[in-house]
């Protein structure tokens, strides 16, 4: 086990080596330099010009340029912004990575168990209207145009009902006379989601072996009890009202998020159930009398989870695609938005900055599904 | 004689075998595909949107004045405010800037079909030639090419779109071939390398080596033809992803193309009639529910062919 993760990561060190390789040439393809962006300014002298040349390191070889890039890159330093000047592009990731990362394992986890949950139920009744509705139903959610269904959210919860403020981060007025800042807020709110999955995931991992109904009791009671504890924490913090802001702004992106891409699972589920149903084994579990939920849950969910996983896996890079189009529709200040909002106004720095970070994101979010796939899988062990 | 003329009577013979056994797998996989029924609402959708692609040049050259109708330069001279709602003369109304909706529509429905189309056969392209020689060599070669598709499938998609979106003109044909790469030496090759290795130890591929056959002859003709099925369901998924891609880039103002239905949305968005959904329901919706059918009805087009060609999923 841990000679496969060691050697999962050396080759997402590599892949990522090769991606910054990527980044580089495909933005160093471009005719021009940083002194071109003033090639109209009539002010500019030569001396200037070869000056700032000289001081962005346009005028080296190529191959220099190249490991002062790499250098850069991983040192964190990407450069400043143009949009946003003065700031630099790290500090602006920096401010909106959390962001991403909350809309994004939320809605990816409930999704996951959504899509799982639903896929064994619809598995379990072949035929008929369920089948039918379900896979149209969950094909259509999968296939969207996402910018129209998040628009369509929009305007059905935010604008025509009113009970979510509609897109943005959080509410000005709200946060007037605030104690403290949003993003410290955030980020205390993004420790409790955190404290909250660990402890949510050990319940689940300790539950495993009992018997359905009573593993069902303790895992309902104790992320209960759990959630009832952080919540009157919040409250009694005083600064309660702050992080309920920050949720409400939250709930209908992750809520878009997750309608589109738990359909995904969903369909995968159900195919991957269909053909473990087959087996020898599901069989015998019935000829021992068995309930039904014990066979499904037990000797088929848990072997047909492996090739969900798998595709789970893949779907990754189209989950964070959905979060970079949902971002730009809810104008949530993610890792999304600002790629599309820097490609927009052509602020390149920001917009390769940010897409290096988005595809880290990837390469980790990899790195941790492929480890979850090998504790899954006992074959899974060299 | 008899021994000179038997090669021949064979080689006719084994043609009509050969008809023969290709019709009844039609056949066979035909009525299978029938009784997906998905399927056939898919297939259905997608002739809809075809007559519509081939009926927008016929009105054009007949019923609809040029100079009203065009797609891109048009102007409704017949109504007082734009946009108009829906009318006779105007059967969806009209966008912010004039021009009629149902034109827009059916114009730009050819160009997502043959954007679809050139993007599916450039991935199926190179997604079973990488399958392929992936499989029969093994190896380094092996190594590579699937080292590289995990890069691929690694990368996102729409992200790295946006990206080169800012650094390039990227107009339909741009965007079918970046779709292409990226999913032939990504996913599509995965999934076809794991096909190939199950016909690269049948054999008739040790026979054809043999009795002598060329590397390129035993991959083109004995390797990549029995990929095919899957080839052909893979083109399906490619066509949705590349309708869609199309669709969220154009929403979003960075691609450069003339008309599309994404560029409609990106219209309506930019002329601020976005959330009056109820009161300008047709500067939105024909659109959108069109690039949500469109790509829904390819992808349930290639689920009801997965089912045929995939025994397992089969109903007993």
């Amino acid at each position: 086990m841990a000679a496969y993760i060691v050697k999962r990561v050396l080759q997402i060190v590599l892949t990522l080596f090769v991606f910054l390789t990527i980044v580089f040439f495909l933005v160093n393809a471009q005719p021009g330099d940083i002194s071109r962006l003033y090639a109209l300014d009539p002010n500019l002298p030569p001396e200037t010009r070869a000056q700032m040349q000289e001081l962005f390191g346009v005028n080296e070889p190529l191959w220099k340029q190249y490991l002062v890039h790499l250098k850069n890159t991983l040192t964190g330093d990407l450069g400043v912004s143009f949009s946003l000047y003065p700031r630099t592009v790290a500090d602006v990731i920096k401010e909106r990575l959390p962001r991403t990362l909350v809309l994004f394992l939320t809605a990816t986890v409930v999704s996951f168990y959504l899509g799982f949950g639903l896929g064994k139920i619809i598995a379990w009744r072949r035929g008929g209207w369920v089948e039918y509705t379900s896979t149209l139903g969950g094909v259509t959610l999968y296939t969207v145009f996402t910018p129209w269904f998040g628009l369509m959210m929009i305007w059905l919860f935010a604008f025509k009902a009113g009970w979510f403020p509609i897109g943005k981060f959080l509410d000005p007025v709200v946060w007037q006379d605030a104690p403290s800042d949003a993003n410290s807020i955030f980020n205390l709110m993004l420790a409790t989601a955190v404290i909250l999955s660990v402890i949510v995931f050990g319940v689940f991992l300790v539950t495993s072996k009992r018997r359905l109904g009573m593993a069902r009791v303790l895992q309902v009671g104790s992320i209960a009890v759990s959630v009832l504890i952080v919540v009157g924490v919040w409250l009694s913090s005083g600064v309660g009202y702050l992080a309920w802001d920050i949720v409400k702004h939250m709930v209908l992106p992750i809520a878009t998020l997750t309608l589109i891409s738990f359909a995904g699972t969903m369909l995968l589920t159900r195919n991957s159930m269909l053909e473990v149903i087959r087996e020898d084994y599901v069989l015998a579990a019935r000829a021992k009398g068995l309930p039904e939920k014990a066979v499904r849950d037990r000797h088929v969910a848990r072997n047909a989870l492996l090739p969900v996983v798998t595709s789970f896996v893949f779907s990754l890079a189209f989950a964070i695609d959905g979060g970079v189009i949902i971002e730009s529709i809810f104008s949530w200040p993610g890792m999304g938005q600002t790629l599309v909002a820097a490609t927009v106004s052509e602020d390149l720095p920001l917009a390769v900055g940010t897409f290096v970070f988005v595809g880290l994101f990837v390469l980790l979010a990899h790195l941790a599904a492929d480890i979850l796939y090998a504790y899954l899988d006992p074959r899974v062990r060299y | 004689m008899v021994v000179d003329s038997a090669p021949v009577a064979d080689a006719r013979s084994l043609w009509r075998v050969r008809l023969g056994l290709a019709a009844r797998s039609l056949k066979q996989n035909w009525s299978l595909f029938l009784g997906t029924r998905i399927g056939i609402l898919g297939l259905v959708i997608i002739c809809f949107y075809m007559l519509l692609a081939l009926a927008h040049p016929i009105l054009m050259n007949t019923v609809w004045d040029e100079r009203i109708y065009d797609p891109v330069i048009g102007f409704a001279f017949d109504e007082t405010e734009q946009p108009a709602p829906p009318s006779l003369s105007h059967p969806l109304g009209t966008d912010p800037l004039g021009r009629d909706i149902l034109s827009q529509l059916m114009f730009s429905a050819r160009s997502e079909f043959l954007l679809g189309l050139l993007a599916a056969v450039v991935t199926v392209c190179i997604g079973t030639m990488v399958g392929a020689t992936a499989a029969y060599f093994g190896g380094l070669v092996d190594m590579l090419l699937m080292r590289l598709a995990d890069i691929m499938i690694m990368m996102p998609g729409i992200s790295i779109l946006i990206v080169l979106s800012a650094l390039m003109e990227v107009g339909h044909l741009e965007l079918a071939l970046l779709i292409g790469i990226l999913s032939g030496f990504g996913g599509t090759g995965v999934v076809l390398k794991s096909q190939a290795l199950s016909v690269v130890v049948k054999p008739y591929i040790e026979a054809a080596r043999t009795s002598g056959g060329g590397t390129l002859h035993i991959i083109l003709v004995h390797v990549v033809p029995n990929l095919l099925p899957l080839s052909f369901l893979y083109m399906m998924f490619t066509v949705t992803s590349a309708i869609f891609s199309e669709a969220v880039l154009s929403f979003l103002g960075l691609l450069d193309v003339r008309m599309s239905w994404g560029l409609m949305i990106h219209t309506t968005e930019s002329a601020g009639y976005l959330l009056q959904v109820g009161e300008y329901w047709w500067l939105i919706f024909p659109a959108s529910l069109s690039i949500t059918l469109l790509c829904s009805s390819f992808y349930l087009l290639g689920r009801s062919l997965d089912e045929v060609v995939n025994p397992r999923l089969r109903r007993t």
